[in-house]
């Protein structure tokens, strides 16, 4: 069950950030964070915030629309992925080597 | 403190306009900006540097005093005496982007005394700058929890290494990274496990491999042998028969499952039969009369 105390209303996340609420909506539809409704008010997850804060930079600084964000997270998780794998078979292999 | 030639980090001449430096910073921060390029050292070396050439070049009144004293740049003394007329010393606003002063090049700090400001103006609060740390352990030292100290960025860490952490693993030190920005939190410590394995044990995860010689007349006949397992010798009972490449398993005998205390995996032993050598007449004539019973 989620704690509310973990949950952040979205106009501190703005000011924190100095960024529009119309921002963090738009990443809400774009899929790009979960948001939280509460009594008609928007909340976000603390564990959300390195994600927006991520997005934040990408979209300010590089000019990098939402669609590309979408399409940069879905990258990074496959090379997250693939880089497991890599640890994976590389350790597996040390099993085979100096035999 | 070395020249950096702003212009050729940004592969500008000096020429170049606003709009240059502007679409030269995008394009190389869009290749190299740490958010794309995660774990990757090289690529953050590369930002860093694209970041401040951006920093001074993209602010007129920096571009103007980078392009008259940068050549000179040795000339210590007369760039402090410009420093201190300067209105940029220690003038720390404004900034949007979560990398800390430190940074930024001593020559950057030498000729500007801090951060300059710049990009939209906005105070913002921002995570440190997460840092990475590569860790090398034998593995016989993540067979057991313990503690260690860990120097980071001239800071003593104590951390807890769980058993079982595996070769290229990293965990994550919260709170132990750069320091934020206009009063954000600081970033975290990511820690990557380099376990060296110079025993004799092979490793999969939570499970051991050894090779254990045989000789061939205990694997003919059976008898007991006594084994070493990673955490001390223990009596095996040798079936008679036993096949070369044979293997058994003792459970519970592996590595520690990693962050389940009490838990391990198990011991694969292989049996690798040891024929005798240097046979005698007398040894070879009994095994030739072996050899006529079984034929």
């Amino acid at each position: 069950m989620m704690e509310t105390t973990d949950l952040i209303p979205i106009q501190i996340v703005c000011k924190y950030y100095n960024i529009p609420v119309a921002f963090i909506y738009r990443l809400q539809e774009f899929e790009l964070i979960e948001l939280t409704v509460l009594k008609r008010d928007f909340f976000i997850h603390k564990k959300e915030l390195r994600k927006v804060e991520r997005i934040v930079r990408l979209h300010y600084d590089l000019d990098i629309n939402f669609e590309g964000i979408d399409a940069i997270n879905n990258l990074l998780e496959q090379v997250n992925a693939l880089k497991q794998e890599i640890i994976t078979l590389h350790n597996r292999l040390r099993l085979y080597e100096d035999i | 403190m070395s020249f950096i030639d702003y212009y050729k980090v940004l592969g500008l001449s000096k020429s170049a306009s606003e709009n240059d430096i502007k679409k030269a910073y995008r394009k190389l921060a869009r290749k190299y900006h740490p958010d794309l390029n995660p774990n990757d050292t090289l690529a953050e070396k590369k930002f860093k540097e694209i970041n401040e050439a951006h920093e001074v070049l993209s602010n007129p009144e920096n571009r103007k005093k980078y392009d008259q004293y940068g050549e000179h740049w040795r000339h210590a003394e007369e760039i402090e005496k410009e420093q201190q007329r300067s209105h940029y010393q220690k003038r720390y606003q404004g900034e949007d982007r979560s990398y800390t002063e430190t940074d930024f090049s001593d020559f950057f700090e030498h000729m500007f005394g801090g951060r300059a400001t710049g990009g939209r103006g906005r105070q913002v609060k921002y995570r440190g700058q997460d840092f990475n740390a590569k860790l090398q352990l034998n593995l016989k030292d993540v067979y057991t929890t313990h503690k260690r100290t860990l120097t980071v960025n001239n800071k003593n860490i104590r951390i807890t290494i769980p058993a079982g952490v595996e070769n290229g693993q990293i965990i994550k030190i919260k709170g132990h990274g750069g320091q934020g920005i206009n009063g954000g939190p600081n970033g975290d410590l990511y820690i990557e496990f380099s376990i060296i394995n110079n025993t004799k044990f092979k490793r999969d995860k939570d499970n051991l491999y050894v090779t254990v010689d045989l000789d061939l007349y205990l694997a003919l006949l059976g008898g007991s042998l006594m084994v070493d397992t990673f955490s001390g010798k223990v009596k095996l009972n040798i079936k008679p028969e036993t096949q070369n490449g044979a293997k058994v398993k003792l459970s519970g005998k592996g590595f520690p499952k990693y962050k389940k205390e009490g838990h391990y995996g198990d011991l694969i032993i292989t049996y690798q039969i040891k024929l005798p050598t240097n046979l005698s007449s007398r040894e070879k004539d009994l095994i030739k009369e072996l050899q006529t019973l079984r034929s």
